[in-house]
């Protein structure tokens, strides 16, 4: 079970790892008198201090509303505004930064595409693509728009690795496909899922992809020009930066081409009452005032990322999940859930005997925070037959110190709950 | 280790390991279904009852140590109770789960799950069943939610 680019240089030094970890204050706390270590990182990951200082700095030096005012701090905040959009456009390597629409996170993202780009073109019968492995937000907005306009969502199934199953994707994407919108990176399994080849699949075909780039964003090196993907969406707060934004990548012509997704303040050029002019991209979509402070903290958490670089961050998380996956196997009764050939740093499971929640209990009792439950992705736990899992997910800031803290833990579950 | 212990105890694990009264119950006069969404563990409680008094109670699924436990001491304890006295001791049992200050309630076998009162995150659990039983009382249809 290797990373996609654990190939490209070797895992980074324990020193190395450690300095990177000094940057995030959260970390250095104790939880139920035990040393944090947390490994929920596919839920929400923590920050570094020069985000919480960046957001602190817009607060306390240049608060105020953007491309409105000519007075001096709502120039500061406009720059600061835009400056970190160039930062997006750089870090998904976009054509323009007009190609960057700030929302408020990847669910947002998703319904705006679904609303904006789908809803006016979809009829009776067209079809909207999307995989097993989705989470409900990849679902949900799709199966709104199909009750909306009459059209079908159609599902790649994935095989029992999890792993999506091409060939019957090849055959879903046909002459009434509108839209196919797949995850990169599955948040219950980890599986990466190969969207260049899903994006050239659904292309041959005249048919735009977006992909939900929640869970791939902060472990592997995203690059929309060389994937050609239509849509991208992200969410800020999975990637070491705030809560409450997040970002929607689409190309240029198809931006232009789409109605505004919400109206108000920001989104028009010019207002009577008898007509409204909708303002360029990417305003058009960023009706009312925006998360400012939000932006600015992205900003500082991209900047954070690319400064320690996307291929050392994969070939650690590599080493970590290689480790852990080794390590989980002495645990009597434990099975991996999602064991695709090619997964980013997730690792799920399941104890036999014992409920993903006592484990969490359990494990959170020695510090050591998971995730358990069905991960907003209640389809697959379906596929798999089981209740839901838990979770360990990996972050740059984890050692293979926390990873035996994990299986330590594991075995105390065991002791507690004897087969 | 010593929380850990009192949540998970023999008594608990008896009761996981061997639900009582784990069974659809032919006749029931009363049924509810309870949902946790944030688990998405399930419990179909089922009551049957004559002159104002539970005769029989029984329950199907959930699915963590806890909820389970919880619905099959729930079950034993409903047993010969006054449907009337229900609501009173499901709140006695809810002040001891959450941890409500007062002098601790004579809730007998149930007192095992006091333990859940360090626990915050695992209320709901204990508690699910509870929750279905009363909406199977009011003869609610809609599966009952802990949120």
């Amino acid at each position: 079970m290797k990373m996609e680019h654990d190939v490209l240089r070797d895992p980074v030094s324990a020193v190395e790892v450690k300095h990177w970890r000094d940057d995030f204050p959260a970390l250095r706390q104790k939880v139920h008198g035990q040393r944090l270590v947390y490994l929920d990182n596919g839920a929400t990951t923590q920050k570094p201090q020069a985000v919480i200082d960046a957001e602190a700095e817009y607060y306390c030096h240049y608060n105020a509303n953007v491309h409105r005012a000519v007075h001096a701090l709502s120039e500061r905040a406009t720059e600061a505004y835009e400056a970190a959009r160039h930062k997006v456009q750089r870090f998904l390597n976009a054509a323009a930064p007009e190609e960057i629409v700030f929302v408020r996170g990847t669910t947002e993202a998703i319904n705006l595409v679904a609303q904006s780009y789908a809803r006016p073109r979809l009829g009776p019968g067209d079809e909207v693509v999307i995989s097993a492995m989705e989470h409900h937000s990849n679902i949900v907005p799709w199966q709104m728009v199909c009750a909306q306009t009459a059209a079908v969502l159609k599902v790649v199934p994935i095989n029992d690795a999890g792993e999506l199953e091409l060939e019957a994707y090849e055959r879903l994407v046909g002459p009434r496909t509108r839209l196919v919108a797949i995850t990169h990176v599955s948040n219950a399994l980890g599986s990466i899922v190969p969207v260049a080849h899903i994006i050239k699949v659904a292309h041959e075909r005249n048919v735009p992809v977006l992909l939900d780039g929640a869970q791939a964003v902060s472990h592997l090196p995203v690059d929309v020009r060389a994937l050609d993907c239509d849509f991208y969406a992200f969410s800020g707060h999975k990637i070491f930066g705030p809560t409450g934004i997040g970002v929607l990548y689409g190309k240029r012509r198809l931006l232009e081409a789409m109605p505004p997704y919400q109206g108000g303040g920001d989104m028009i050029r010019s207002v009577t009452f008898e007509e409204t002019q909708y303002n360029e991209i990417p305003y058009k979509f960023e009706a009312g005032t925006p998360n400012i402070a939000g932006v600015v903290g992205l900003g500082a958490a991209l900047d954070y990322v690319q400064g320690i670089g996307l291929d050392a961050i994969a070939a650690h998380e590599g080493d970590l999940l290689n480790h852990a996956t080794q390590e989980v196997t002495a645990v009597p009764g434990l099975r991996i859930i999602g064991t695709a050939k090619e997964k980013a740093s997730i690792l799920s499971f399941t104890l036999e005997g014992v409920h993903p929640h006592d484990i969490g209990t359990i494990l959170d009792h020695q510090g050591v925070a998971i995730r358990a439950g069905h991960h907003c992705a209640m389809p697959v736990m379906q596929r798999y037959g089981i209740s839901g899992t838990a979770r360990a997910s990996f972050a740059l800031y984890n050692t293979r110190g926390n990873v035996d803290a994990l299986v330590a833990g594991l075995h105390k579950v065991r002791e507690l709950f004897p087969r | 280790m010593s929380d850990l212990r009192e949540i998970y105890q023999e008594v608990i694990f008896d009761h996981y390991r061997t639900p009582r009264n784990c069974r659809a119950l032919a006749g029931a006069s009363h049924k509810a279904e309870g949902y946790n969404p944030l688990c998405g563990d399930r419990v179909v409680v089922y009551l049957q009852i004559d002159d104002g008094v539970i005769r029989d109670a029984s329950f199907e699924g959930v699915g963590c140590a806890i909820s389970t436990a919880a619905a099959s001491l729930m079950t034993e304890a409903l047993k010969g109770k006054r449907v009337g006295d229900v609501q009173t001791l499901f709140e006695r049992f809810h002040d001891m789960v959450t941890g409500a200050p007062g002098v601790p309630q004579a809730l007998g076998k149930l007192e095992v799950l006091a333990g859940v009162r360090e626990f915050p995150s695992r209320v709901k659990c204990a508690t699910l069943a509870w929750h279905t039983v009363l909406a199977a009382l009011k003869d609610q249809r809609e599966p009952v939610s802990t949120e």
